[in-house]
């Protein structure tokens, strides 16, 4: 037996439908605090609407998605607004299309994700409009804590320019910086490495195990590149057609004949990539 | 619509009778069908480049004009066919109307296609001002006047002694409304232009990929358009009787409303918002202070957008995450 | 091959592009300028003026082809000249701006102001400042209002009616006013602000429409149609501007010779100094995490929901700002006046106030300064074609968006530096 503290996220029978059709049906699965839950399947099997349900954009149809932190504080996400989920829950995520706030610059970006402690720092903007010493101490508090980021993700020499200006692979992390810097307990990314070349993603593979390590956090991840999944995941749950078909430890999963059959169909490079295990 | 639409103005018994009832729908529907006819201007323009016309009303202005210099003219000609007149007036008004349409799509909206979103609202906006200062200086401040041509009133028993009166011309309004947006449903959606329109409104780079010329579709909505507001112009110079250069503004917020109302960019959906404000102000006054009509839309149109912010009939958008 | 196109103009394409566009502009022309209907005692009669739709085809030839030769001609250079306009740097601009206030400070004691100029430009900062105001809302927080003129009655009537029936003065009644509009802001922002972008236009704008419609109709409180006149005209520290006052007057106080352009000087300095206030918060809640929260929202508003930011809170903390500025102003309307009615909050006013936000360039303060006396000032100069005032003003409406669709100055400081230089630390452009 485990102790009550080790799961961080519990799933129970979450089903998601619009309209008459069943994106997500009876899915149950648990997060364990401190690992890198990877979410994988075929494009359309329910992965984001997962995502969406877990942070809130979509309310599920049935399903009980609790959080438990670390000092035993329980939070019922199918129940919350999405911005409670992050604010109270954090639980924070990135997007598959980059949501960037384009028109504003890297720093900016990630001060902005720092909004809660600064707002309450700023005396809900009294403190700010006077100046007064305890909002200059916490902004550059934040600006450390954004520059710590931007060092991590070698973003330091764009941290003035707009956001929308970057590369794509620089978008990706500091999409990635700027959800650190809102503080998560768990750390739900949405394709990261879609778009990135081999050496992005490797350095992304690094800098995950590395930020997982070194922060304590527990991520959830989706992703399509399965030499990354099997390479730093510690559980994987398959999902096909939004059930759950296998889960299990990468070994496990990849040896799954019915989680060969379900890629069998869907891009070559991927079924090959799965059954290899590597590069 | 003119603040002299309202048959009762205030003196009307705050109960309601069958014949109250029968008659304050005859008349709303006959408003409904002007609303119906602009609002379809505002809803087919956001379906398909995604922005408010604000110069629709006043292209709905431009046609009560046309229409009533035509009728003036005709009248000077000497024909004296009601008919006659009614139809020449139409095809003359709608012709007109839409060349205006399609030059302020050309003029002021083309240009800015792909621009920050608020720059073709300010300069639709500006185009208001314009066309309105415009026809107040080439035609005058002053309101002008017709006398009816239509004349006819039917009587309807409606039992117990009480009557329902319709104007011929109420009748004509009706007809002439249903005809019109049947053919124009009709257009939209079993012929080539419809399909382009549709194609366009759906995603435009595709649609230019796929040879349809995107231009020409915009351009082609602005005129169909503009030619059914002069359609509900002519009906209101018509009904009314009393035009001036200003009608645009309230007419055109209202059939905005009617729009939103129906859901936008749905074209039933305009149809039964511009329905739906039509009833309201006619059976507004029964119960209430008339001069609070116009807070009584808008405060619908709030409620509506509240509870159910895609519009009756429009479709339910999924936020895309 | 670009460059031996540009060196045999088109000329024959030219000249067919200008004659359709002289068709048209003689079809627009026949119906609406060619012939006039005039009141006669037996009803309608036309007044033929046929030349006007030759005059109009003519200029429309004209123009046309003189843009199309100028075009081909000075293509370059004028777009050159377009594109390097917003690229001033942004010390110069700052500099800019104090030049304006030093400028706006002094302007009274030039030699060439006279009492109608100092009238004029307080018309125009009443603009500027509600300009500045409603760039919040828009420009900053991309929340599209369209009837922003509501606040601004709701602060003209405030304070006169909060002194006709309480006596109280026009310095207690200013913040009171700001802060009642502030409220109906909230009123109104509460249920609507989750509406999508244009929605939330159309509502708004039927909100400006409703206050507009209760100020004509409530007789008891508003007096309807004929307004609210002798307002209680503002003091300073208790001076009155009057001839003759209970209290002490201004002239009385400094022993000088009554004069009423003290009063219009004194309107002056009351409304630039509170534009200035107005401009100096926007800059400063940019800064803050308030602010950033706003342009935040007005960039992605799903993004900062994942970041836990409460999108109403922050939507309403905008409009209920930007109304409360618009209440400022209104009041101060007031005051000037003495006098205010329906007529002065109609939508017209929303929609320059909204031209002069997004002419100016959505952010910049200067810019929306430079807007504001092309919009306001301009027209005011030529009040004696008082006819084609307004149709010069929407005119220039729709070729300003045409020649500069992102406004005048539209480029954007970022709030924070990661490593600010010491020469621009703290800085604030007014």
């Amino acid at each position: 037996m485990t102790e009550p503290a080790a799961t961080l996220l519990q799933v129970d029978h979450l089903t998601m439908r619009f309209g008459g059709i069943t994106a997500i049906s009876d899915l149950s699965f648990t997060a364990k605090r401190g690992d890198i839950t990877a979410i994988i399947g075929p494009n359309g099997a329910g992965k984001t609407t997962v995502f969406n349900c877990l942070t809130g954009f979509y309310q599920p149809t049935v399903g009980r998605l609790e959080l438990t932190h670390q000092n035993g504080k329980r939070f019922l996400l199918e129940r919350m607004p999405d911005f409670r989920i992050a604010r109270d829950a954090h639980v924070v995520r990135t997007f598959q299309n980059i949501r960037l706030f384009a028109g504003m610059s890297v720093l900016e970006n990630l001060v902005v994700a720092q909004h809660i402690a600064l707002t309450r720092a700023s005396g809900y903007a009294v403190a700010g409009l006077l100046h007064l010493p305890v909002y200059r101490k916490a902004e550059r508090r934040a600006v450390e804590q954004a520059r710590y980021w931007l060092d991590k993700m070698g973003l330091t020499a764009s941290a003035d320019q707009l956001a929308g200006s970057l590369p794509y692979g620089f978008q990706r992390r500091l999409e990635i910086a700027r959800a650190m810097c809102a503080g998560p307990v768990l750390l739900c990314l949405d394709e990261p490495a879609a778009g990135l070349n081999t050496r992005e993603t490797d350095e992304l593979s690094g800098l995950l195990l590395d930020i997982r390590k070194e922060h304590g956090l527990s991520i959830l991840l989706i992703e399509h590149d399965m030499a990354l999944v099997m390479e730093i995941s510690d559980h994987v749950v398959v999902l096909d057609h939004g059930a759950c078909i296998c889960h299990g430890p990468p070994a496990k999963v990849r040896a799954d004949p019915a989680v060969i059959s379900a890629y069998l169909g869907t891009p070559e490079d991927e079924a090959i990539a799965l059954t290899r295990g590597s590069r | 619509m003119p603040q002299t639409g309202i048959v009762f103005r205030g003196e009307i018994p705050a109960r309601m009778t069958i014949d109250i009832f029968l008659q304050q729908l005859v008349n709303g529907l006959t408003l409904g069908a002007f609303y119906g006819l602009i609002a379809l201007g505002y809803t087919m323009v956001y379906g398909i480049i995604g922005m408010i016309n604000f110069a629709h009303g006043d292209i709905y202005m431009i046609g009560a004009f046309v229409a009533l210099i035509g009728f003036v003219v005709l009248s000077t000609v000497g024909i004296a066919s009601v008919p006659l007149a009614i139809l020449i007036v139409l095809v003359l008004a709608m012709f007109f109307t839409a060349c205006y349409g399609w030059a302020v799509e050309r003029i002021a909206y083309r240009p800015l296609r792909g621009s920050p979103r608020l720059a073709p609202l300010i300069s639709a906006i500006g185009m208001s001002i314009v066309l309105q200062n415009y026809v107040q200086i080439a035609q005058g401040a002053r309101t002008k006047s017709l006398q009816p041509i239509v004349h006819g009133q039917y009587s309807i028993d409606v039992g117990q002694g009480a009557h329902v009166s319709v104007s011929l011309l109420q009748i004509i309004i009706i007809v002439l409304t249903v005809a019109l947006m049947a053919g124009f449903t009709w257009v939209i959606r079993s012929t080539p232009l419809g399909r382009a329109q549709r194609a366009t409104e759906q995603d435009a780079t595709m649609a230019a990929l796929l040879g349809v010329n995107v231009n020409r579709t915009i351009s082609i909505t602005f005129v169909i358009g503009a030619s059914l507001a002069a359609v509900a112009g002519m009906m209101a110079t018509l009904y009314y009787g009393v035009i001036d250069f200003y009608i645009g503004f309230i007419a055109g917020i209202k059939a905005f409303t009617a729009a939103v109302l129906g859901g936008i960019g749905s074209l039933p959906g305009a149809m039964l918002g511009g329905l739906a404000i039509g009833l309201i102000e006619s059976f507004w006054p029964v119960f209430f202070d008339l001069a609070y009509r116009d807070v009584a839309v808008f405060g619908l149109l709030i409620l509506v957008l509240i509870f159910r912010p895609t519009g009756l009939l429009g479709r339910p958008e999924i936020e895309k995450v | 091959m670009a460059a031996a196109d540009r060196q045999r103009p088109p000329f024959v394409a030219m000249l067919r592009d200008s004659a359709l566009a002289a068709v048209v502009a003689a079809l627009l022309a026949v119906p609406l300028l060619g012939v006039r209907l005039v009141d006669n005692a037996g009803g309608l009669t036309l007044d033929y003026r046929l030349p006007l739709v030759l005059y109009a085809a003519a200029a429309v030839f004209a123009g046309r082809l003189l843009l199309s030769l100028a075009g081909h001609f000075l293509a370059p250079s004028f777009r050159d000249m377009t594109v390097s306009l917003p690229r001033m740097p942004r010390n110069s601009l700052i500099i800019v701006g104090w030049v304006l206030v030093a400028a706006a400070v002094l302007l009274p004691w030039m030699p060439f102001a006279e009492r109608n100029l100092v009238d004029k430009l307080t018309l125009i900062l009443i603009y500027v400042m509600l300009g500045w105001g409603l760039n919040i809302v828009v420009g900053l927080a991309g929340l599209l209002d369209l009837g922003y003129v509501a606040f601004y009655a709701i602060g003209a009537y405030a304070y006169a009616l909060l002194s006709m029936h309480f006596g109280l003065s026009f310095w207690i009644c200013l913040p009171l006013a700001g802060l009642m509009a502030a409220l109906f802001g909230v009123a109104l922002g509460f249920p609507v602000l989750r509406l999508r972008g244009d929605y939330l236009a159309i509502v708004t704008l039927g909100f400006g429409e409703i206050i507009r419609v209760v100020l004509l109709n409530w007789q008891a409180v508003t007096n309807g149609p004929n307004g609210i006149t002798g307002i209680e005209r503002p003091t300073l520290f208790g001076l009155s501007f009057s001839r003759a006052a209970d209290g002490p007057t201004f002239a009385g106080f400094f022993g000088i010779e009554f004069s009423p352009v003290h009063r219009v000087y004194f309107l002056y300095y009351l409304i630039l100094a509170l534009a200035l206030m107005t401009t100096l918060f926007a800059q400063r809640i940019r800064r803050l995490p308030t602010g950033r929260a706003w342009e935040a929202l007005r960039e992605d508003e799903i993004a900062c929901r994942s970041l836990g930011m409460n999108p109403v809170t922050v939507k309403l903390s905008a409009f209920a700002i930007g109304a409360s500025f618009a209440g400022l102003a209104g009041s101060f309307f007031a005051t000037r006046q003495g006098f205010i009615s329906p007529e002065s909050f109609s939508f017209i006013e929303s929609a320059t106030i909204l031209a002069i936000v997004v002419l100016g360039g959505m952010g910049s303060q200067i810019g929306i300064v430079l807007a504001a006396v092309l919009l306001v000032g301009l027209p005011e100069w030529f009040r004696d074609l008082s006819e084609y005032r307004m149709l010069v003003f929407g005119g220039a409406m729709v070729l300003i968006m045409l020649w500069r669709p992102q406004g005048l100055l539209s480029r954007r400081e970022p709030t924070i530096l990661l490593d600010p230089k010491p020469a621009s630390a703290g800085a604030t452009v007014p």
